[in-house]
This record gives structure tokens, C-alpha cells and sequence, in this order.
């Protein structure tokens, strides 16, 4: 499964930034899973679990000389961290596109928002006058099908935070790219918004077979929604499967946990149990060079999580897991 | 037995000024009527500008409401002169979303903890460290952040510290506005047992605002669904999740992520 046909394909990825120490600081440390053409990719992750890092390493986006980076990211073959910088532009936003959680940011205040979209299909080589006319009001039509001149005509500030939402999207879709990245697109928005803008989601994955990539640290936004989940924990990928493998039966003691602590809107709590079945806090102290990174709050460490890396387990053709629980298997 | 804060027909209207046109009257709170018991949470949802956070602002003071009353502890507090305000004031803390932007960025933990008892002005210096450590302490925050700034702090350390900063002043009701939203789910559910532990501790009433309406159902003994300034729907949380009357509420519980559906079934140990 690994690779063939795969439009990114990511191995051993190893990311750590130089602090000001001259330290450097983990932020990832062996993250590997591939992409198929037309699949959403669920990325679940706390603070501090990698997950940005993880989106501006799928699109080379460091700042010079502050990180160091090993491993590779092969999109459609190609090893995106050996890139040069101009191919890296060529590709960023034409192929691989990213949406990021802050729309009111995101955005030029002073600039209709039409012509945002319209300047991302001019980076990448659109100069046709009527063809970037043509191609703006479509992707707008698609985002926004019946209010799309209204909306391109508008500024940021003219628009609530769903339709600015929707302008990034726009935007990101534009030169019709091979896989998007969405960082937290929904978590600076009301529920009603939130489920709305997954909608739209849903809606482009049917009309353009959208392949993408949703990084987020609510799993009940991917429940219905991710076709595969991948759960970051300290930088390292903890646990890769099918959705229905991650959500429905976890099996590492971290997602476990972590979904315990979540209250359900169907369970109720019981009279006078109001305690939630939350993980300890975790150590501020930087997590050890060997041993489980879970290891400090997991509830079923042994002896081994300590002195050893835990290395991935398969317990299906699709679902992995790094615990040594399951090595024995 | 009487109510902690009994609000009566709260109303709050803002005036906008279009670039062109006349002026605009905005209710932002159009005739809000509840009651908090001692010890009690009443959890408020609803979508954005439905006006959950006027009401906050209004019951805290930090805004005058335009008529209505608010009594707390059986006196109307819209209706007090400031000397008896600055007493009654203490009593009530506000907790926002995002506790970073409400910390001075150059002041240490324990200056940031000592200010509110400073302000009030009748403790020593010796006084006023006492009662932050045993706050912190309680918090499971550990006395050597005594010494650290705000941004040192994790995003749960810093809604710890929102929280004990409120307790300083040993409050009679906690208005929680978004207070766990920014958290990931894990410290969101570390700082939610700590809200229950201090409720029955310290007999503390809450108000939760959110729109997380699984919260609001985990911690709150009494729902209130607002919509355009409302409350349009208001009971126990199971009521309100199992037999939701309005249509607004029948939305926001479809529009409620759910996990349950997938939820998995782990054995608690």
C-alpha cells in the first residue's frame, strides 16, 4: 500500500527548530503516511503535537536556516525538502494549496476580496485578461453559488467569518491543485459556521475530488467526514487508520484517553458523576530522547515504554500503531 | 430560598451609525429574564451574536445595561452608587476565552495574582502572597511559577491562572465566557473537573457561556438557549437535549459536532 499511486508520500519526516539557545527542539520526529489520489487524511493533534509543523513541511514553508528538516516528502515523486526554492513556489498554491485557520488575517483588508483570488490565478502564470475573469467568477460560483458577484465584489471586512472562510478556500482551489491542505480551517468559527464550512468541504471533494489533507485538533469534526485518521502525539505519528479504525475503536492509549475526556451529547452524565475522564497534564519538560513519548501520563506504561522507542505495529492492513501493547501480537 | 443573581427583562441596545443612512438601534439583549442559585450552574448557548456575551458584559458591569434590573444577593446592583458597586463587584468574576490577551504580558504570575487584592487594598504584601500561593496550589499550579511570565505558560497553565486571578477575590458566581473553547479537548477536560471541584469547595455559582452545547449539557444543572437576545428555551440539560422545543435549539444540537456516533466504546478503568 505504501507509495504506489500516492500523490504525497511522506517518510520518516524529522522536523526540529533552532531555538534561540541554539537548542534544537523536536517538533517532529518520524511522521510517515501516504496520500491517495481523491482522500481525505484526518490530522488529529493536541498543542504542541506537530501538527502545523507538519502543514508548512508539506509545503516547505520554513523560515531559512531555523529548522532542520530530514526525511522526505515525495509529491507525485518529487522530494519537496531537496526543492529548490523557485520549484517550491511553482508548486505551492498551483498543486499543493493550504488553508489556514484565521481568515480575518488571512485576508488583504484594503483589496476587493475577487481580486485576491483573482492575483493567486495571476501568480501561477494565468495572464489572459477574460480567461482570469472567467476562471474567478467560477471558483466564487463554486464557493458562493448565489450571492458569488456580490461576495467578489466585497471587502474582508464586509464579510462574516464563514464567507471569509469560504474566499480562502476559494482561493486555494483556484489553479485546481492535487491536494489541499486545510490547518484548522474551522476553529476560529461558531458551531453552525463550522458544520457549514464542512459542508462546502464535502460538497468540493464530490464536485472536484478534492485530495486533502484536514488538520485539526476536534476529532468530531473528521468523524463522517476523513476517510483515513492520523493521530499526532509530541511530534510523532501515534496511531494511522482507516476513520472508522481511530474514531470508532482506538487503540492507542492516547487516543484512548483523549476521546474518553470529550463529554457526549448522547450520554449524558450521570447524577452526581461530573467528573470527566481527563489524561494528567503533561510534563512541561522536553519529552526524553528515548522511551514513549506518552509514556509520563499513559496509564498502561511498562517497564519497556521508558527505555525504548516504540516502533509501528500493524494490527490491520491499514491501521498502525506505535505501542509496544500490541508488539507481542 | 432566594436566588444569588436574579435578572429581570435585561435589555441592551447599541446604537449604529452606517457610512450612510440614519442611525440603527441594535438590541443586542432584548428582555433577558433568569435566575442563578448559590452553588448552581446556568449554562448560556447560542450562535455568535446572539448576545450570550452583552449579557456577560453586562452582568460583570464592565457594560450598563439600558433597562432592566439585576439583583445580586437581593440587591439591585444597576441601581448602586460606585462605593457599594467596587463590594458587590469583587464578588462577581469574568473569565474570557482567551486569557493571554487579558494578562499584562510584562508582569509575573504572582503580580498578576496579588493586583485584584491589591486594588481592595486591605492586606500586607505577606497577606496577599499567602493567599496566591494556596490559590495556585489548589489550582495545581506549582509555586515556582510564581516567577515566570504569562507567555511561559501552556494554554491550560494561563486559563489556570484566568481562574485562580478570579478566586483571589473569593467570587460568589464565575461568569465563564468561552473559557474552555480555545483548550484542546484534553485540558479542556482537565479544567472542566477543576470548575466542578471548585463549585462544590467553595459554593461557587457559574454561569457557562459557550457554544459547546455537550459542556454546557456536562457542567450546567440548568440550559438557556438565546437567539437575536433571547432566551428562547430554558430547563435541565437533559430536557433541553432529549426534548428540545425550538427550532433554534433543534439546530444547534444537529450543528453540535458529534463523536457519539463514532464514540468509542473503551472500558473506564
Amino acid at each position: 500500500m505504501q507509495g504506489m499511486g500516492s500523490i504525497l508520500d511522506v517518510r520518516d519526516l524529522r522536523v526540529a527548530y533552532r531555538s534561540s539557545s541554539g537548542e534544537p527542539f523536536r517538533a517532529l520526529d518520524g511522521v510517515r503516511f501516504c496520500l491517495e489520489p481523491g482522500e481525505v487524511l484526518g490530522v488529529l493533534g493536541e498543542s504542541g503535537s506537530g501538527k502545523s509543523t507538519l502543514a508548512v513541511s508539506l509545503l516547505g514553508l520554513f523560515r531559512e536556516n531555523s529548522v532542520v528538516a530530514d526525511g522526505t516528502v515525495l509529491f507525485r515523486g518529487k522530494d519537496l525538502l531537496k526543492a529548490e526554492a523557485k520549484e517550491l513556489r511553482a508548486i505551492r498554491g498551483k498543486n499543493i494549496s493550504l488553508i489556514f485557520q484565521e481568515p480575518s488575517v488571512a485576508l488583504h483588508p484594503t483589496m476587493r476580496v475577487g481580486q485576491q483570488v483573482r492575483r493567486v490565478l495571476a501568480a501561477h502564470g494565468m495572464d489572459d485578461r477574460s480567461e482570469l475573469d472567467r476562471r474567478t467568477r467560477e471558483v466564487f460560483e463554486t464557493l458562493f453559488p448565489e450571492e458569488a458577484e456580490r461576495i467578489a465584489r466585497s471587502y474582508a471586512h464586509q464579510l462574516s467569518g464563514g464567507q471569509r472562510q469560504r474566499v480562502l478556500i476559494a482561493q486555494a482551489i483556484a489553479c485546481g491543485p492535487a491536494v489541499v491542505v486545510a490547518d484548522e480551517p474551522t476553529a476560529s468559527l461558531d458551531p453552525t459556521t463550522q458544520m457549514e464550512i464542512l459542508g462546502v468541504f464535502r460538497r468540493l471533494r464530490k464536485s472536484l475530488n478534492l485530495t486533502m489533507i484536514f488538520i485539526t485538533h476536534n476529532p468530531a469534526l473528521l468523524s463522517g467526514f476523513a476517510d483515513r485518521v492520523l493521530i499526532l502525539y509530541a511530534g510523532g505519528a501515534v496511531e494511522l487508520g482507516s476513520a472508522r479504525e481511530v474514531l470508532v475503536s482506538p487503540k492507542h492509549p492516547y487516543t484512548q484517553a483523549l476521546f474518553r475526556a470529550i463529554p457526549s451529547l448522547d450520554e449524558p452524565r450521570d447524577a452526581g458523576k461530573r467528573n470527566l475522564p481527563a489524561i494528567p497534564p503533561a510534563n512541561i519538560s522536553p519529552s526524553p530522547q528515548t522511551g514513549c513519548p506518552f509514556e509520563g501520563r499513559c496509564p498502561e506504561r511498562m517497564d519497556i515504554c521508558k527505555s525504548k522507542n516504540p516502533g509501528f505495529v500493524s494490527l490491520s492492513a491499514t491501521h498502525l500503531v506505535t505501542c509496544f501493547r500490541y508488539e507481542s501480537q | 430560598m432566594q436566588p444569588l443573581l436574579e435578572v429581570e427583562n435585561l435589555v441592551k441596545t447599541y446604537s449604529r451609525k452606517k457610512l450612510s443612512g440614519p442611525r440603527e438601534e441594535v438590541r443586542a439583549l432584548d428582555g433577558v429574564s433568569f435566575s442563578i442559585f448559590r452553588g448552581n450552574t446556568m449554562a448560556i448557548v447560542g450562535e455568535s451574536g446572539s448576545g450570550k456575551s452583552t449579557l456577560a458584559l453586562g452582568l460583570a458591569g464592565l457594560e450598563t445595561s439600558t433597562s432592566g434590573t439585576i439583583r445580586f444577593e437581593e440587591r439591585d446592583i444597576l441601581r448602586l452608587g460606585e462605593k457599594d458597586l467596587r463590594t458587590i463587584r469583587r464578588k462577581i468574576q469574568l473569565i474570557f476565552q482567551d486569557p493571554a490577551s487579558s494578562f499584562n504580558p510584562r508582569w509575573k504570575v504572582l503580580e498578576i495574582m496579588t493586583e485584584p487584592l491589591a486594588l481592595q487594598g486591605n492586606l500586607s504584601r505577606d497577606e496577599m502572597r499567602a493567599r496566591a500561593h494556596a490559590v495556585l496550589e489548589q489550582l495545581g499550579l506549582s509555586s515556582a511559577m510564581e516567577e515566570k511570565l504569562s507567555s511561559e505558560l501552556s494554554g491550560g497553565q494561563r486559563q489556570r491562572l484566568a481562574i485562580a486571578r478570579a478566586l483571589m477575590l473569593e467570587p460568589k458566581l464565575l461568569i465563564l465566557d468561552e473559557a474552555l473553547s480555545a483548550l484542546d479537548c484534553s485540558v479542556q477536560a482537565q479544567i472542566a473537573n477543576l470548575l466542578v471541584e471548585l463549585q462544590s469547595s467553595r459554593s461557587m455559582a457559574y454561569l457557562f457561556i459557550t457554544h459547546d452545547i455537550a459542556m454546557a449539557a456536562h457542567l450546567a444543572d440548568e440550559i438557556a438557549v438565546m437567539r437575536k437576545g433571547r432566551i428562547v428555551e430554558q430547563g435541565a440539560p437533559d430536557k433541553i437535549l432529549k426534548q428540545p422545543q425550538t427550532e433554534i435549539t433543534r439546530e444547534l444540537l444537529a450543528a453540535a459536532p458529534r463523536f457519539d456516533s463514532a464514540r468509542p466504546r473503551v472500558a473506564t478503568s
